[in-house]
């Protein structure tokens, strides 16, 4: 059957693959015909993701993304990858004046330098195949800040900008390197975050002409730029806002 | 028990002009200033000054300054 978005034959890591829209993303993409290798820290959020995906030969890994050695494991035993979702994040909801150099840390820590040196250690070991797609988890939110989301915005501008790096550098082999930029999606994460209120919810909800984003929304997405339809786009953000900037 | 006079300037603190005669009793939404940050600045004051984690959702049914009081004495590790 014709279709320019299947995934078969490629294979492909999630990191955060445990909940929200990692999960989703492994999920969707098995269904795809890709082969996933599913990181996260949460041994039993992995365990209950991997039965849900299609197909065999799927791989996992439980550990700390902040962890060099960690990074080094995956990089050692994954077989050669056709894409990479940066998806593992956190948030922060610090006013400027409360910002700490441990809250900036553990907020970069995760957000930009684990992927930064996941990526080094796959391309030191030649895991990310000529043609492979990198898919980094950015967020609307690096371009309007809202209240309190200074530490985060920071974190994902810095995604942004050193997406294009790897566009730039790996362009040669045909690697690509975009980034997704999703306004309020709903996950597991955003929902036990205390910092929102049921009453703000609804008030945000109304902001968004097509409702809030689900982990669908931007599981679609970086299928479509794991896919082959996708052998042109480059060095791009991708910004999904269910209409609200309209 | 925290201080109550300590916690009632921690909380003005958190205003940019400075609210004056606060009480326990003083409502929140009823402080000239009062806005999305100051109650973003006081769930973090809470968390810096007194390792007392708020929810949106507690800030959001306080009705007076007292009621934020009750939960970070109720919370406060001792």
């Amino acid at each position: 059957m014709y279709n320019p978005y299947s995934l078969e034959g490629k294979t492909i890591l999630i990191t955060g693959a445990a909940s929200g829209i990692g999960k989703a993303t492994a999920i969707e993409s098995s269904k795809l015909g890709g082969r996933i290798v599913a990181v996260d820290l949460n041994p039993e959020g992995l365990s209950q993701v991997m039965p849900q995906l299609e197909g065999d030969g799927h791989l996992h890994y439980v550990g700390n993304l902040c962890d060099e050695s960690f990074l080094k494991e995956i990089a050692e035993g994954v077989p050669a990858l056709d894409g990479v979702f940066l998806c593992a994040g956190v948030s922060d909801t610090t006013p400027v004046k409360f910002i700490s150099q441990e809250k900036i840390q553990r907020v970069f820590d995760v957000n930009l330098t684990a992927p930064i040196i996941m990526l080094k250690h796959l391309l030191v070991k030649k895991k990310i195949n000529k043609g492979g797609s990198l898919v980094w988890m950015s967020s609307y939110g690096a371009e309007k800040v809202e209240p309190g989301l200074g530490i985060y915005a920071a974190s994902k501008s810095a995604v942004n900008g050193i997406m294009r790096a790897y566009a730039k550098e790996l362009v040669s082999r045909k690697i690509r390197s975009n980034s997704i930029m999703p306004m309020m999606i709903r996950t597991e994460l955003i929902s036990t975050l205390n910092n929102i209120s049921d009453k703000d919810w609804e008030k945000q909800e109304s902001m968004y002409p097509l409702g809030f984003g689900s982990p669908l929304d931007v599981a679609y997405a970086a299928i479509y730029l794991f896919s082959d339809a996708s052998r042109w786009i480059t060095g791009t953000q991708i910004r999904m806002d269910g209409g609200s900037n309209l | 028990m925290i201080d109550k006079k300590q916690f009632l300037q921690n909380f003005a603190d958190q205003f940019d002009d400075e609210p004056e005669g606060l009480t326990l009793e003083t409502k929140i939404r009823d402080i000239e200033g009062w806005a999305s940050i100051v109650a973003l600045s006081v769930m973090a004051m809470c968390d810096e000054e007194y390792d007392v984690i708020l929810s949106a959702n507690e800030m959001e049914n306080a009705n007076c300054i007292a009621d934020i009081f009750k939960i970070v004495n109720e919370r406060i590790k001792n």
